[in-house]
């Protein structure tokens, strides 16, 4: 008796707390999907290590001729970047699918869009943000001066949010799929390329003096429009596929 | 009537097979509704259909004589399937605390620490759930009929793995929740150690 009347007033609380608690759900995810990650280092350090070790071997494999660096340089490191991505975009929503928390997740009272921008947060500070670090350091292979670390960097600052979404997006559509991991890249890299494009294309702007503006510029608008649209999609996509 | 679930003539295809046609029932404060049926008759489609996690092929299910599916009606219902929805590499005090935030109802650490000792699991709870045995881990997930208030329980096998001890406890909390004008939707081999409710044969 006394655990059923303790419940009523605690339907009350939440009742009268209202909106409040919705951005605790999504930090709350963000929190546990972190804290997930922690406890599974081997996971996230794959990914960082496949980003340094491919894009290390291009200028292992064609030797020292800077010039020729320096003009692959960028689409290398964008390649590498989506690629890296791309290895922890399956685990994104299939681990909670298995165990049964995204069912949870689904009948939450919070709004699964916000449970969903949670996990793609975390996605992207455990693969994306390393990137982001790690890039203009593997830039001085490529012999690329300051500004144009500097730009690659900025880049791919904007540029992987909008891979982690796109991706979320993917993840999402391909959760119920058998053999889903090839199909996910099938969807999702086509749909990278925009980002890629506007992302190695802002580099070699930098370099040939045009200038990066207009290439970041639209990169922004990209994640602007990916932050706006992805969070519903993918719920969306969730809830089909989870019938 | 506050808190009344009605399944109204609802039918379940899976692929081409169809499963059930035709349920139909409501249940209401301070009753019980046990779903029984030999294995791959439907009762998990069913419950997952009642919770709005899957769709009926046809006919619906209203909560209070709404569609459900709201927020409303999701701050209401506590659904327990068959997997475990607990993480293996956080601690059962992690899992619970966390699952709690993502409900929207926060516990407190001591709130949490009091449901899983009352589960039992009373010096496990900073231990990874990847080291407790099956039963341990169900109880994990059941603790959450202690912290978090809801109207609506569903429960899909809840005694699976569990003890003789535990299922006791755990049907006499259905029992409590019932009496105080809960209601519980179940479904269970096993014979149920509750006082008479409402059965639905598939």
């Amino acid at each position: 008796m006394s655990i059923a009347t303790q419940g009523e007033g605690a339907i009350g609380a939440v009742r009268r707390s209202g909106e409040g608690f919705s951005m605790t759900a999504l930090t709350s995810v963000l929190r546990r999907d972190l804290l997930l990650a922690m406890r599974r280092k081997a996971e996230v350090l794959t990914a960082l290590f496949f980003f340094l070790i491919v894009s290390s071997l291009f200028p292992l494999g064609i030797g020292p001729e800077p010039a020729l660096l320096r003009k692959i340089g960028p689409g290398v490191l964008w390649v590498g970047a989506l690629l890296a991505t791309m290895l922890g975009l399956q685990r994104m929503f299939y681990s909670d699918h298995l165990d049964g928390t995204l069912e949870q997740m689904v009948l939450s009272s919070a709004p699964l869009p916000l449970l969903v921008m949670g996990k793609i947060i975390a996605h992207w500070l455990v693969s994306g943000l390393p990137v982001v670090i790690l890039a203009p350091i593997l830039g001085l292979q490529f012999d690329l001066d300051p500004g144009a670390l500097w730009i690659l960097a900025l880049g791919l600052l904007i540029g992987t949010p909008v891979l982690s979404l796109i991706g979320a997006v993917g993840a999402a559509l391909t959760l119920g799929v058998r053999g889903g991991g090839a199909l996910l890249s099938l969807l999702v890299l086509p749909l990278y390329i925009p980002t890629l494009i506007f992302g190695a294309g802002a580099v070699q702007a930098h370099l040939s003096g045009q200038g990066a503006g207009g290439h970041l510029s639209l990169l922004g608008a990209l994640l602007a429009l990916a932050l706006f649209f992805v969070p519903w999609a993918t719920t969306a996509a969730l809830r089909i596929s989870l019938e | 009537m506050p808190g009344m679930l009605t399944a109204h003539r609802l039918t379940c295809v899976r692929g081409t097979r169809p499963l059930f046609s035709g349920v139909e029932f409501s249940v209401g404060p301070g009753n019980w509704a046990q779903i029984r049926g030999p294995n791959g008759v439907g009762k998990t489609s069913l419950l997952r259909i009642l919770a709005g996690l899957a769709q009926p092929e046809e006919g619906e299910v209203r909560w209070n004589g709404e569609k459900i599916g709201s927020e409303e009606f999701r701050r209401e219902l506590m659904y327990l399937g068959h997997r475990a929805a607990v993480k293996d590499d956080l601690t059962a005090l992690e899992n619970l605390t966390f699952s709690a935030e993502m409900d929207g109802v926060p516990i407190a650490r001591e709130q949490a620490e009091d449901a899983l000792a009352r589960f039992g699991l009373a010096g496990r709870e900073d231990l990874p759930v990847r080291f407790l045995s099956a039963g341990q881990k169900r109880r994990v997930l059941l603790a959450r009929t202690v912290t978090r208030p809801a109207r609506l329980w569903i429960l899909d096998e809840p005694f699976t793995a569990l003890d003789v001890k535990a299922v006791d406890f755990v049907s006499n909390l259905v029992a409590d929740h019932v009496k105080a004008g809960g209601i519980a939707v179940l479904t269970s081999h096993q014979a149920i150690p509750l006082p008479p409710g409402q059965v639905v044969d598939l």
